[in-house]
């Protein structure tokens, strides 16, 4: 389907569009005339692309179902029971997203403290041209700002690119980068990372048990993710190639532009989600428009609803839809070689809200929330940048995670308020930045002079 | 957990800055400062609970209003000792991980002249303020609601009384043991302030159905099932 959003991009473009929170749910409908209204009204609405998480999509169907008495009444009291239930469950969400979002952040840190290889320099991407080995701290600084002004502008060339795909529907070229990216990350870079876990703790393993290994992994999880599967099992393949992103970012790009990256990033999810003619708000409303359910890949999605009985025949079934958005595959560059291949890695972009149009059972099924991948990836890289980097150790590690969590908390807040699509990037980003270098350079040493004399607190 | 390391944030700050600006040479100095923002930070430890106290009352209101029955379905009780076992963990977490990961590394404790308890004698701290900090919340969190502000005061003056007693470190008879009389003595100030008594005790123990079964469902913050 829509793969292109995210496969077209450079890594960091379906960064782009995966950074961003989507709603589980459709938006409160407002006319409440008689329940087969509300009830239509309420497929419509699920099928627009809602980036902020939220659920109350049964309600609003099951508050137009109900046989009216007046219809202000009811919808007053529908309104409260919204704004009640979306907090109810918002809680809910925010509990169903710290689960992946820590788990992830849990195998990116594991891995950086135990494995070597992904805190080597060994050359950079292609689009961090500029190295960072000057001796100046202004030349330095330069390079990073540079290196991110590609980096952000190969992102939005692609994002565009992306959304002009999409509008004219050349979905069969989106489908196939998006299984391109997710081939080359499930199968390359699974591939590479078990090569160096396995030499980390020297445990030997014969070619035929790792081709077993890998192509069994490698095919489960492009039946999960692009096809049918089991819930947890998807998830848990999306989070895996999440952190394995993350990691190849950590790897690659270099200390002061990885920062700058990160700031810029935010500020670019923050324009393109919200301004009118922001990349990612046009593909929402394309998308709309055309009542499909937007990049059903690459968006990590706490719940599967099942759509039974749908009314529109042109909803896109969910199965097929459900395509993650690779990044597309950039050639990394191997980690043997320097060498720098220009394959476009695409992100997947953060998928449309899942077309929530239950209408019959479902009441207070599992609504679920979905975030980007994107929002995953960059999440990881900043705590495993802290991990990789902090002299502080695990002080600075443990700041940085709690304040992405409460980043998306608020952000999360801020969905139930808002109840439209929201970045789910800049709060995080901008508290694990601020708590990261004031972490790193301010708690450090007062702990650890308060440590060394054994003083509490 | 944001709110305590938004305090110590700020503490470092003010140490640091005390730091930069005076005499790095002088050792007593050096600990006289040390001391400084370890006050600090125990006051502003206090300051940011009482602004997550007031954050959580604003968020209980409104979860009342907007609730069926007019009631939040956390009670304050449950947000008191939730806060104040994140502070805890926080502060417990932020002491001791680097001690926790030392300790797997080579190396042989109190080569220096240092003690050779100082492993042992972390952990047991590091529990004991923990337990501290969850029945300070519990106790804090009631004396501002009931508005008894002599409460608040003790709490400070056993927060910063317990940090002092830090201070006698190496001797730890003189340390740990106070310590550990203070847990005591706030844990069982703080299950009478949560409402508790010997007979809620006896009651427990002796395993009578309660009607709890409310309470446990509102807080697993899970929607009651609507008919």
């Amino acid at each position: 389907m829509i793969t292109f959003m995210n496969n077209s991009d450079s890594e960091e473009e379906p960064c782009n569009e995966r950074t961003s929170l989507m709603s589980a749910e459709s938006p409160p409908v407002p006319s409440y005339q008689d329940g087969l209204q509300a009830s239509e009204a309420g497929e419509a609405q699920a099928h627009r692309k809602r980036r902020t998480g939220g659920s109350c999509n049964p309600n609003n169907i099951t508050d137009g179902e109900a046989p009216g008495t007046g219809v202000p009444v009811r919808e007053s009291t529908s309104e409260n029971e919204e704004e009640e239930l979306t907090l109810k469950y918002g809680a809910k969400h925010v509990i169903m997203l710290f689960v992946p979002v820590t788990l992830c952040m849990i195998v990116v840190v594991a891995t950086i403290k135990s494995v070597r290889f992904y805190t080597e320099k060994n050359g950079q991407l292609i689009y961090t041209p500029f190295s960072e080995d000057t001796p100046s701290v202004g030349q330095r600084l330069l390079n990073s700002v540079l290196n991110t002004i590609i980096m952000i502008s190969v992102i939005v060339v692609m994002t565009v690119f992306l959304v002009l795909l999409y509008k004219y529907r050349c979905y069969k070229f989106i489908h196939g980068w998006l299984i391109l990216s997710s081939l080359m990350l499930l199968f390359l870079f699974t591939y590479i990372y078990l090569g160096e876990v396995l030499k980390t703790y020297n445990v030997a393993m014969d070619y035929p048990t790792l081709f077993l290994i890998i192509w069994n992994f490698g095919a489960v999880g492009m039946i999960c993710i692009h096809w049918k599967g089991p819930l947890q099992l998807q998830q848990a393949y999306l989070i895996m190639i999440s952190a394995l992103m993350a990691l190849v970012f950590i790897k690659y790009l270099p200390e002061w532009s990885a920062w700058v990256i990160l700031g810029a990033i935010s500020i670019y999810d923050l324009m393109a989600v919200l301004c009118p003619k922001g990349p990612l708000r046009m593909l929402v409303e394309t998308a709309q428009e055309r009542n499909e359910p937007i990049f059903p890949a690459l968006i990590y999605s706490s719940a599967m609803i099942w759509t039974v009985g749908m009314a529109k025949p042109d909803t896109a079934p969910r199965g097929p839809s459900q395509q993650t958005w690779d990044a597309a595959e950039d050639g990394r560059e191997n980690h043997r070689s320097p060498s720098h291949a220009a394959s476009q890695m695409s992100e997947t972009s953060p998928a449309p809200t899942r077309a929530i149009t239950s209408l019959e059972e479902l009441e207070e099924e599992e609504r679920g929330v979905k975030l980007g991948l994107g929002d995953f990836i960059f999440y990881s890289v900043l705590v495993g940048k802290a991990a990789a980097t902090a002299s502080g150790d695990w002080n600075t590690t443990l700041a940085c995670f709690v304040a992405i969590l409460i980043g998306l908390c608020l952000t999360l807040l801020l969905l139930a308020v808002f109840k439209k699509a929201l970045p789910a990037l800049p709060i995080s980003i901008t508290f694990g930045l601020v708590f990261y270098f004031s972490t790193d350079n301010l708690v450090r040493p007062f702990m650890d002079t308060l440590a060394s004399h054994q003083l509490y607190i | 957990a944001f709110f305590w390391l938004v305090s110590l944030l700020l503490a470092s700050l003010i140490w640091f800055i005390s730091v930069h600006l005076s005499d790095r040479e002088d050792a007593k100095l050096q600990y006289g400062l040390l001391i400084f923002g370890a006050a600090v930070s125990v006051l502003l430890q206090e300051a940011f609970r009482f602004a997550y106290f007031k954050l959580l009352k604003k968020a209980d209101e409104g979860l009342a209003l907007i609730s069926e029955d007019g009631r939040s379905p956390i009670s304050l009780r449950q947000m008191a000792y939730v806060s104040g076992l994140s502070f805890g963990i926080i502060s417990g977490v932020f002491s001791v991980i680097n001690i926790l990961v030392d300790s797997i590394g080579p190396g042989i404790v109190g080569i220096h002249g240092d003690s050779p308890y100082y492993f042992i004698t972390s952990a047991f701290l590091t529990m004991a303020l923990v337990l501290l900090h969850t029945f300070w919340g519990v106790i804090f969190f009631d004396a501002c609601e009931k508005r008894r502000y002599w409460c608040l005061g003790l709490v400070v003056a056993t927060h910063l009384l317990t940090s002092g007693l830090t201070f006698l470190n190496p001797w730890y008879e003189a340390s740990l043991v106070p310590i550990f009389i203070i847990t005591l003595c706030m844990g069982l100030w703080a299950f009478v302030t949560a409402g508790g008594s010997f007979r809620n005790i006896l009651k427990c123990l002796s395993c009578k159905q309660e009607d709890d079964s409310r309470v446990m469902m509102y807080s697993a913050l899970q929607v009651p099932l609507e008919d």
